[in-house]
Protein backbone atom coordinates (compact mmCIF):
# COMPACT_ATOMS: atom_id res chain seq x y z
CA UNK A 1 0.00 0.00 0.00
CA UNK A 2 2.23 3.10 -1.24
CA UNK A 3 1.35 6.12 -3.02
CA UNK A 4 3.73 6.71 -5.60
CA UNK A 5 6.84 4.51 -5.37
CA UNK A 6 8.00 5.57 -1.72
CA UNK A 7 5.02 7.22 0.16
CA UNK A 8 3.32 4.53 2.34
CA UNK A 9 -0.17 5.07 2.90
CA UNK A 10 0.37 4.92 7.07
CA UNK A 11 3.66 7.03 7.00
CA UNK A 12 4.40 10.55 7.81
CA UNK A 13 2.67 13.35 6.07
CA UNK A 14 5.90 13.86 4.06
CA UNK A 15 6.24 17.53 5.17
CA UNK A 16 6.57 20.30 8.02
CA UNK A 17 2.59 19.97 8.90
CA UNK A 18 2.55 17.46 11.42
CA UNK A 19 6.04 18.79 12.90
CA UNK A 20 4.70 22.26 13.04
CA UNK A 21 1.31 21.25 14.04
CA UNK A 22 2.93 19.48 17.28
CA UNK A 23 4.56 22.51 18.44
CA UNK A 24 1.71 25.07 17.67
CA UNK A 25 -0.43 22.56 19.71
CA UNK A 26 2.40 22.11 22.53
CA UNK A 27 2.43 26.14 22.94
CA UNK A 28 -1.54 25.96 22.84
CA UNK A 29 -1.31 23.77 26.02
CA UNK A 30 0.96 25.56 27.44
CA UNK A 31 -0.85 29.29 27.40
CA UNK A 32 -4.30 26.81 28.74
CA UNK A 33 -2.29 24.99 31.70
CA UNK A 34 -0.76 28.69 33.50
CA UNK A 35 -4.28 30.40 32.53
CA UNK A 36 -6.25 27.74 34.97
CA UNK A 37 -3.41 27.46 37.20
CA UNK A 38 -3.54 31.00 37.48
CA UNK A 39 -7.61 30.60 37.90
CA UNK A 40 -6.90 27.76 40.51
CA UNK A 41 -4.62 29.84 42.98
CA UNK A 42 -6.84 33.16 42.03
CA UNK A 43 -9.98 31.26 43.40
CA UNK A 44 -8.50 29.61 46.28
CA UNK A 45 -10.52 26.00 45.33
CA UNK A 46 -11.20 23.89 48.20
CA UNK A 47 -14.96 23.08 47.31
CA UNK A 48 -17.20 22.06 44.62
CA UNK A 49 -18.56 25.80 43.83
CA UNK A 50 -15.37 27.56 43.50
CA UNK A 51 -13.77 24.51 40.91
CA UNK A 52 -17.06 24.24 38.71
CA UNK A 53 -17.17 28.05 39.14
CA UNK A 54 -14.06 28.53 37.01
CA UNK A 55 -15.75 26.19 34.16
CA UNK A 56 -19.17 28.12 34.14
CA UNK A 57 -18.51 30.84 31.89
CA UNK A 58 -18.62 30.06 28.09
CA UNK A 59 -15.41 31.12 27.19
CA UNK A 60 -13.73 29.15 29.78
CA UNK A 61 -15.77 25.97 28.11
CA UNK A 62 -14.56 27.18 24.33
CA UNK A 63 -10.50 27.55 25.81
CA UNK A 64 -10.75 24.71 27.64
CA UNK A 65 -12.46 22.40 24.68
CA UNK A 66 -9.63 24.08 22.13
CA UNK A 67 -7.16 22.71 24.44
CA UNK A 68 -8.43 19.45 24.39
CA UNK A 69 -8.69 19.73 20.44
CA UNK A 70 -4.80 20.70 20.89
CA UNK A 71 -3.99 17.51 22.99
CA UNK A 72 -5.73 15.39 20.85
CA UNK A 73 -3.69 16.29 17.78
CA UNK A 74 -0.62 16.57 19.68
CA UNK A 75 -1.31 13.37 21.27
CA UNK A 76 -2.27 11.74 16.92
CA UNK A 77 1.26 13.19 16.57
CA UNK A 78 2.98 11.47 18.49
CA UNK A 79 1.24 8.11 19.26
CA UNK A 80 1.55 8.01 15.46
CA UNK A 81 5.10 8.38 15.27
CA UNK A 82 5.64 5.68 17.97
CA UNK A 83 3.52 2.96 15.60
CA UNK A 84 5.55 4.13 12.68
CA UNK A 85 8.55 3.77 14.60
CA UNK A 86 7.92 0.27 16.11
CA UNK A 87 4.93 -1.27 14.05
CA UNK A 88 6.14 -2.71 10.33
CA UNK A 89 3.36 -4.41 8.94
CA UNK A 90 1.15 -2.08 7.36
CA UNK A 91 -2.44 -4.04 8.09
CA UNK A 92 -1.37 -3.65 11.83
CA UNK A 93 -0.08 0.06 11.74
CA UNK A 94 -3.46 1.41 9.89
CA UNK A 95 -5.22 -0.85 12.50
CA UNK A 96 -3.62 0.92 15.48
CA UNK A 97 -4.30 4.76 13.97
CA UNK A 98 -7.57 3.72 13.52
CA UNK A 99 -7.67 2.69 16.90
CA UNK A 100 -5.66 5.59 18.32
CA UNK A 101 -8.15 8.27 16.27
CA UNK A 102 -11.38 6.21 17.74
CA UNK A 103 -10.01 6.73 20.97
CA UNK A 104 -9.34 10.34 20.62
CA UNK A 105 -12.83 10.76 19.24
CA UNK A 106 -14.12 9.40 22.05
CA UNK A 107 -12.12 11.06 24.98
CA UNK A 108 -13.21 14.39 23.17
CA UNK A 109 -16.81 13.37 23.08
CA UNK A 110 -16.64 12.74 26.69
CA UNK A 111 -14.75 15.58 27.54
CA UNK A 112 -17.54 18.25 25.91
CA UNK A 113 -20.48 16.22 27.82
CA UNK A 114 -17.82 16.91 31.29
CA UNK A 115 -17.83 20.74 30.39
CA UNK A 116 -20.92 21.05 28.90
CA UNK A 117 -22.59 19.43 32.14
CA UNK A 118 -21.44 22.35 34.10
CA UNK B 1 37.92 2.95 -18.70
CA UNK B 2 39.11 1.96 -15.38
CA UNK B 3 36.75 1.56 -12.98
CA UNK B 4 37.84 4.04 -9.59
CA UNK B 5 39.80 2.65 -7.26
CA UNK B 6 38.15 1.00 -3.81
CA UNK B 7 40.39 0.62 -0.73
CA UNK B 8 39.15 -2.72 0.01
CA UNK B 9 41.99 -3.16 2.63
CA UNK B 10 40.34 -1.03 5.05
CA UNK B 11 37.27 -2.80 6.31
CA UNK B 12 34.85 0.31 6.81
CA UNK B 13 32.71 -0.35 10.66
CA UNK B 14 29.16 -1.32 10.08
CA UNK B 15 26.94 0.77 11.86
CA UNK B 16 23.47 -0.76 12.76
CA UNK B 17 20.59 0.13 15.28
CA UNK B 18 21.40 -1.97 18.84
CA UNK B 19 19.48 -4.97 19.50
CA UNK B 20 17.30 -5.00 22.45
CA UNK B 21 19.84 -7.01 24.53
CA UNK B 22 22.33 -4.05 24.25
CA UNK B 23 20.33 -1.96 25.96
CA UNK B 24 21.41 -2.79 29.52
CA UNK B 25 25.47 -1.78 28.45
CA UNK B 26 24.96 1.27 25.98
CA UNK B 27 25.55 4.42 28.30
CA UNK B 28 22.83 7.23 26.72
CA UNK B 29 24.23 10.83 27.45
CA UNK B 30 21.53 12.57 29.28
CA UNK B 31 20.18 14.15 26.10
CA UNK B 32 19.06 10.47 24.97
CA UNK B 33 17.55 9.86 28.42
CA UNK B 34 15.40 13.37 28.28
CA UNK B 35 14.22 12.00 24.99
CA UNK B 36 13.51 8.41 25.68
CA UNK B 37 11.50 9.61 28.47
CA UNK B 38 9.32 12.44 26.81
CA UNK B 39 8.02 9.44 24.43
CA UNK B 40 7.52 7.26 27.74
CA UNK B 41 6.01 10.10 29.71
CA UNK B 42 3.98 10.75 26.68
CA UNK B 43 2.68 7.10 26.10
CA UNK B 44 1.78 7.64 29.84
CA UNK B 45 0.22 10.21 29.30
CA UNK B 46 -2.07 9.14 26.99
CA UNK B 47 -2.68 5.72 28.51
CA UNK B 48 -4.11 7.90 31.45
CA UNK B 49 -5.94 10.45 29.72
CA UNK B 50 -9.92 8.11 30.42
CA UNK B 51 -8.44 8.48 33.84
CA UNK B 52 -7.67 11.93 33.85
CA UNK B 53 -11.33 12.32 32.27
CA UNK B 54 -12.57 10.24 34.75
CA UNK B 55 -11.08 12.46 37.54
CA UNK B 56 -12.48 15.58 35.68
CA UNK B 57 -16.02 14.26 35.42
CA UNK B 58 -16.11 13.49 39.00
CA UNK B 59 -14.81 16.62 40.17
CA UNK B 60 -17.00 19.05 37.98
CA UNK B 61 -20.55 16.62 37.69
CA UNK B 62 -21.68 17.47 41.08
CA UNK B 63 -21.19 18.72 44.66
CA UNK B 64 -21.84 14.75 45.60
CA UNK B 65 -19.27 13.39 42.69
CA UNK B 66 -17.12 15.52 43.93
CA UNK B 67 -17.01 14.48 47.11
CA UNK B 68 -16.40 10.92 45.63
CA UNK B 69 -13.71 12.02 44.12
CA UNK B 70 -12.61 13.69 46.99
CA UNK B 71 -12.20 10.25 48.53
CA UNK B 72 -11.16 8.62 45.74
CA UNK B 73 -8.04 11.10 46.13
CA UNK B 74 -7.37 9.12 49.36
CA UNK B 75 -6.95 5.73 48.27
CA UNK B 76 -3.07 4.58 48.14
CA UNK B 77 -3.56 3.38 44.07
CA UNK B 78 -5.21 6.55 43.06
CA UNK B 79 -2.43 8.68 44.74
CA UNK B 80 0.29 6.44 43.73
CA UNK B 81 -1.00 6.97 39.78
CA UNK B 82 -1.70 10.58 39.95
CA UNK B 83 1.44 10.77 41.15
CA UNK B 84 3.62 8.95 38.39
CA UNK B 85 1.41 10.83 35.92
CA UNK B 86 2.37 14.70 37.64
CA UNK B 87 6.05 13.76 36.92
CA UNK B 88 5.01 12.42 33.10
CA UNK B 89 3.06 16.21 33.06
CA UNK B 90 6.26 17.07 34.36
CA UNK B 91 8.97 15.89 32.74
CA UNK B 92 7.34 16.11 29.39
CA UNK B 93 6.59 20.19 29.82
CA UNK B 94 10.03 20.59 30.80
CA UNK B 95 11.59 18.44 27.86
CA UNK B 96 9.28 20.09 25.66
CA UNK B 97 10.54 23.45 26.06
CA UNK B 98 13.94 22.16 26.07
CA UNK B 99 12.95 21.04 22.36
CA UNK B 100 11.17 24.27 21.23
CA UNK B 101 14.25 26.53 22.43
CA UNK B 102 16.59 23.92 20.43
CA UNK B 103 14.23 24.47 17.68
CA UNK B 104 14.99 28.00 18.34
CA UNK B 105 18.61 27.49 18.22
CA UNK B 106 18.93 27.80 21.70
CA UNK B 107 21.41 26.14 23.69
CA UNK B 108 22.16 23.71 20.63
CA UNK B 109 26.34 23.21 21.00
CA UNK B 110 27.08 19.69 23.31
CA UNK B 111 27.84 21.62 26.73
CA UNK B 112 24.61 23.68 26.44
CA UNK B 113 22.72 20.34 24.69
CA UNK B 114 23.72 18.30 27.59
CA UNK B 115 23.38 20.73 30.84
CA UNK B 116 19.63 21.75 29.82
CA UNK B 117 19.05 18.18 28.90
CA UNK B 118 20.66 17.21 33.26
CA UNK B 119 18.65 20.55 34.00
CA UNK B 120 15.17 19.17 32.39
CA UNK B 121 16.04 15.58 34.57
CA UNK B 122 16.05 17.26 37.61
CA UNK B 123 13.24 19.57 36.93
CA UNK B 124 10.93 16.59 36.18
CA UNK B 125 12.60 14.30 39.29
CA UNK B 126 12.17 17.92 41.95
CA UNK B 127 9.24 19.01 40.64
CA UNK B 128 7.52 15.41 40.75
CA UNK B 129 8.96 14.54 44.32
CA UNK B 130 7.11 17.82 45.56
CA UNK B 131 3.82 16.81 43.52
CA UNK B 132 3.96 13.62 44.95
CA UNK B 133 4.30 14.88 48.59
CA UNK B 134 1.54 17.24 47.89
CA UNK B 135 -0.84 14.40 46.36
CA UNK B 136 0.09 12.30 49.48
CA UNK B 137 -1.06 15.82 51.55
CA UNK B 138 2.73 15.23 52.97
CA UNK B 139 3.11 18.95 51.80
Amino acid sequence: MAIGSKRLVVGAHYGLRSWLAQRVTAAVMIVYAIVLLGLWVAARVHDYDAWAGIFAPLPMKIATLLAFAALGYHAWVGVRDIWMDYVKPVGVRLALHLATILALGAFAAWAVQILWRV
Amino acid sequence: MTTSPTPAATPRREIRNISIGDLSAYRLPPPGVVSILHRVSGVLMFLLLPFVLWLLDLSLTSEDSFERLRAAAQTPLVRIVASVLAWGFLHHLAAGVRFLLLDLHVGVDKPAARRSAVIVLATGIVLGIAAALWIFGVL
